[in-house]
């Protein structure tokens, strides 16, 4: 796309090193990356490659064991715990590959959690009914089914109107039709609202509903590709 | 409401047990405080009121006949505020429809009415002027024997017999604890207080004209050592005993000294008691946040701030926490207010000053609830300091490794639970070690709990059993010749006399000084003996001194060192004593040394001051008929009226306090062991629900559960007696007082009843441990990843 403007995004060398004892997991080894305002970008890449900690490294979760990595005028690399609180607050929307909600809130609650916090959010009511959960507002996690908790999971990202969503095989556990309506909510608010959205999937066809899709593979960007044509959730073959 | 709000009220709803087991902890370590605190100040206001409205004096002092006119030059003493003289004796006193022997101290009053040491009038009324035959007594002793305004009772005094009508029943600031000189404890049917007119008293007691007792305030601003020092000056010559300050008034110290050993008590057990319950919510709440690091990450994911988070979480624990304070402070005034007045009806305070302590309860409660902060907020600190990222990873699993006892070939055959608890045991110590610490907490708590009393069936069992074993000890009005003293051995039913010599001395190694008698008596005493803790009798030198342990500390002595004693009486010599051992005793604090030795350095002969008896049971009667008519007996004292007296002081005064503790020991320990099994198993939920998933029975699962807690209270038991020991030997050292000092040891059944409550309480929750496998939901722990 459009690589005349600037990153919003600017990751240059970052590393990511566990250590566990004397065995060290090199998770990251020097990931050079930029991503624009309102595109949506795929994350591809087998199992241990590295997406989900390349995402929580963008998403301010953790902190890249070396390299630079800044959105806007926001240091991400930093250890500075209210920097980063500050930044995903304001600026990021998370649904992660496990649902991590709240099991003591109703679907309404937890979606509550984060508007409570943000300062220009959706009504929570309005979040759900976009992600079709209008009829579930108030059941517990434990009375909704995987893709529904999976579903409340990205109204409770999308609520905030964040700049940037960050979503973690969001459709990992659902369905094809499911699948479908979770990327379509997705696409939507990527569309509309212009929100910078990087996905991590391992379903090479939902890779043509991106702007961009990047492989990783043992902690490196192995390919890059940039999809001339974006498919709507609906065209895609599962 | 905010959603986190909402969070925090649904969490604790699902947590209710638990978190009412967390109040209940906290509820009665805060009432324990607060009640023990509200107790010991009302006491220490009502007797600092009493004193001031009744004008207890500051200064005493005794001679044996001082002409009144000296009183100017007493009076002249700089610092002198207010003084007082009268003339004081001892009297039998035959009681009314009584065959047993009372006796009683005779105080003058002036006729315009005290001055001093007001007696406060109960009944009847005070003594009419110019009436020579009216008495007012003592509330304890007219208590005791029934006694009325109207009543009439016979005196001896000084050898003269003397009817009295008692106008008045009386108490007073300075004989609040009515106790006959030499005993330990008060005895209120033999032993009581007269007030007597000063003319006909000093008639009776030839001091017409003179006084034999001085008692005096001191201006704002007066040092009292110094007055002491200017009215030992003035009343030597007249055979003054040596002036006194408040701290060596018998009843004084008695008094101060109980209220300040209730003071230890409500700064030791509540001590204990919070931090204890501080502790186990600490630890509980450092479990439950840890359960609860997946929704902590996500909220950090979110967007809160680690300082958001940490509040919810304090909120969480200021809720619970809070809850039991309040309770606890409701409990524990209630609580102080009836046990000071109990107290004050114990020591007969005419006024209870019983005021609402808010800054008590505010420092009780502050001290629950911040220990219990304190505790979970390192817990959250912890969770909050990790990257979100990683927080809600699951904590990533120690290492699993064969545990080593496994190795030890029959572990090998165990079960692939009991493998599980074992290699738990050997991934996760801390967990398991903390576990047993809190259940070993709740055993500590429960011995400490009765330990006192314990203590003082030991301590009754050493001095009334083993070191004075008299049927009877008799005082003379004077000191006798030996010879006067064996000739009790005449009366009927004396089996054995055994004469002892009292001197009134001052104690000195160097700066230090501590007033007490030196006992003169035989080296071959069977009757009355040093008896060491340990029960060995310690035998009495024929040279030298052997003082009572704290006496010694006190003095900062050992053995082999040499002290000082002032005598305080006939020629005041001073004598110079070598230590030459020492006894640890629990009743009072003694100077012992042999009689012939004493007798030598005073330069006197084979002196008595009374004599030890033993008796035949049958013959008590015709004996104390016959004392009775003794001019030169001044009282007697019944063994089995000094046990009773110390079994009613154990009954009235220890044991409601007791009682009160050992109560709230068992709600704690009962909190302690519900939390702990509960947090022990919710630890183990998911795995439990993956086990059933797998094709675990519940029996199975169930024996996990059980297994774990059963480790847990196998070591809590031995930690908990040492954890014990430890409570006990801090809480009997903070409590010794030259008056008396509690043994260390305690009583096998306490250890045991301890270990049997932690124990089948354990035993308990495990069955209930049974219906929460039952209920475990399979489906939704699984749903959900951890
Ligand atoms: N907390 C951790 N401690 C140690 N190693 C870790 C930790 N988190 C991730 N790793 C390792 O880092 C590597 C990358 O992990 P990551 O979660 O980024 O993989 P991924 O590409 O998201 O895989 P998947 O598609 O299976 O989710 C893996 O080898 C993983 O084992
Ligand atoms: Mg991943």
């Amino acid at each position: 796309m459009s690589d005349a403007r600037p990153p919003v995004f600017r990751a240059r060398g970052i590393e990511k090193v566990y250590r566990m004892g004397e065995v060290e997991v090199r998770a990251l080894r020097g990931v050079d990356v930029d991503l624009y305002e309102g595109e949506l970008v795929v994350l591809l890449g087998p199992s241990g490659s590295g997406k989900s900690t390349l995402l929580n490294i963008l998403g301010g979760l953790d902190a890249p064991s070396a390299g630079t990595v800044s959105w806007r005028d926001h240091d991400l690399a930093t250890r500075d715990d209210r920097l980063l609180t500050r930044y995903r607050r304001d600026h990021v929307g998370f649904v992660f590959q496990f649902y991590n909600l709240v099991p003591s809130l109703t679907a309404r609650e937890n979606v509550a959690l984060a508007a409570e916090i943000s300062e220009h959010p959706l009504r929570p009511e309005e979040a759900l009914e976009r992600v079709g959960l209008g009829d579930r507002l108030d059941h517990f996690p434990a009375q909704l089914s995987g893709g529904e908790q999976q579903r409340v999971a990205i109204a409770r990202a999308v609520v905030k109107r964040p700049d940037v969503l960050l979503c973690d095989e969001p459709t990992g556990a659902l369905d094809a039709a499911t699948g479908r309506l979770v990327l379509e909510v997705l696409d939507r608010v990527n569309r509309e609202v212009g929100t910078t959205t990087v996905l991590i999937t391992h379903n090479a066809s939902i890779a043509d509903m991106a702007d961009r899709v990047i492989a990783l593979s043992d902690g490196r960007i192995v390919r890059e590709r940039v999809n001339a044509t974006k498919k709507r959730p609906a065209e895609l073959s599962w | 409401m905010r959603a986190l709000e909402r969070k925090l009220l649904r969490d604790l709803r699902g947590l209710a047990v638990q978190a009412a087991a967390i109040a209940v902890l906290v509820a009665c370590a805060v009432a324990m405080f607060v009640g023990s605190v509200a107790t010991w100040r009302a006491l220490a206001r009502s007797q600092a009121r009493y004193y001031e409205t009744h004008r207890f004096a500051q200064v005493f002092a005794e001679a044996r006949r001082v002409p009144e006119p000296v009183r100017q030059r007493l009076a002249a003493i700089p610092g002198v505020a207010t003084l007082e003289t009268r003339a004081t004796g001892a009297a039998t006193v035959r009681v009314p429809g009584s065959d047993e022997p009372a006796s009683a101290r005779v105080l003058s009053l002036p006729p315009d009415g005290a001055h001093l040491n007001v007696p406060y009038v109960r009944a009847g009324r005070t003594l009419a002027p110019g009436a020579a035959d009216e008495a007012l007594v003592s509330e304890g002793f007219a208590g005791a024997n029934r006694l009325a305004p109207g009543d009439v009772l016979d005196l001896v005094v000084n050898g003269r017999r003397q009817r009295v009508r008692i106008a008045g029943i009386a108490i007073s600031p300075e004989v609040v604890y009515a106790i006959r000189p030499g005993d330990v404890f008060p005895d209120d049917r033999h032993y009581g207080i007269l007030w007597l007119p000063r003319e006909a008293l000093a008639a009776a007691l030839d001091l017409e004209g003179a006084f034999d007792e001085v008692s005096l305030t001191l201006a704002p601003g007066a040092r009292e050592e110094a007055v002491v020092a200017a009215v030992d000056r003035v009343l030597t010559p007249y055979g003054g005993l040596g002036a006194y300050g408040r701290d060596e008034q018998v009843s004084h110290r008695f008094l101060t000294d109980e209220i300040s050993q209730l003071k230890t008590m409500a700064a030791v057990l509540p001590a204990i008691f919070l931090g204890v319950a501080a502790f186990l919510v600490s630890l509980v709440m450092s479990r439950l946040v840890a359960t609860q690091r997946q929704q902590l990450g996500m909220l950090k994911a979110v967007g809160y701030s680690s300082a958001e988070i940490g509040l919810h979480y304090v909120e969480l624990v200021v809720l619970v926490a809070g809850a039991g304070a309040c309770l606890g402070a409701i409990g524990g005034a209630a609580m102080g207010q009836g046990l000071a007045r109990t107290y004050a009806d114990f020591y007969k305070l005419p006024v209870l000053v019983f005021e609402g302590d808010a800054a008590v309860v505010a420092i009780g409660a502050a001290l629950a609830v911040g220990g219990a902060v304190a505790g979970a907020l390192g817990a959250v600190l912890r969770a909050v300091r990790l990257p979100p990222a990683e927080a809600m990873r699951p904590a990533a699993p120690p290492s699993y490794r064969r545990a080593a006892i496994e190795r030890l070939g029959p572990v090998r055959l165990v079960s692939p639970g009991a493998r599980m608890v074992l290699r738990d045991l050997s991934r996760r110590p801390v967990r398991a070690l903390l576990s047993a610490l809190g259940l070993a907490l709740a055993i500590g708590i429960l011995v400490v709990a009765r330990f006192a009393g314990d203590a003082m069936d030991l301590m009754f069992t050493r001095v009334m059993g083993e070191a004075q074993r008299q049927d009877a000890t008799v005082t003379f009005t004077h000191t006798l010749t030996d010879a006067a003293a064996t000739e009790l051995r005449a009366l009927p039913g004396v089996r054995r006399v055994e004469p002892f010599r009292a001197v009134p001395a001052t104690l000195r190694s160097g700066h230090l000084r501590h007033r007490t008698p030196l006992l003169g008596v035989d080296v071959d005493a069977a009757l009355t003996r040093l008896v060491d803790a340990d029960g060995a009798v310690v035998p009495v030198p024929p040279g030298g001194v052997v003082l009572s342990k704290k006496l010694a500390e006190l003095l900062a002595l050992r053995p082999g060192d040499a002290l000082d004693a002032e005598v305080l009486e006939g020629r005041r010599p001073v004598l110079r004593l070598r230590v030459a051992a020492t006894v640890e005793d629990y009743l009072g604090v003694q100077a012992t040394v042999a009689r012939p030795y004493l007798a030598a350095a005073l330069g006197e002969g084979a002196l008595a001051s009374g004599a030890h008896l033993a008796l035949d049971p049958r013959a008590l009667p015709a004996l104390q008929a016959e004392l009775r008519a003794r001019p030169n007996v001044a009282s007697v004292t019944l063994r089995a009226a000094t046990v009773a007296a110390f079994r009613a002081l154990i009954a009235e005064f220890l044991g409601i306090y007791l009682g009160v503790v050992a109560g709230l020991a068992l709600a704690i320990a009962a909190g302690v062991v519900y939390s702990s099994a509960r947090v022990t198993y919710s630890e183990r939920e998911r795995e439990l629900a993956t086990l059933r998933v797998i094709g675990f029975t519940r029996g199975e699962a169930w024996r996990i559960v059980a297994g774990e807690i059963a480790l847990h209270v196998a070591a809590a038991v031995p930690a908990g007696w040492l954890v014990a020991l430890a409570f006990v030997v801090y809480t009997a050292g903070a409590a010794s007082t030259d008056l008396y000092r509690l043994p260390t040891t305690i009583a096998r059944p306490t250890f045991a009843t301890a270990a049997l409550v932690v124990a089948g309480g354990s035993a308990l929750v495990t069955l209930v441990a049974r219906r929460w496998i039952r209920r475990l939901d399979l489906v939704e722990v699984l749903k959900s990843r951890e």
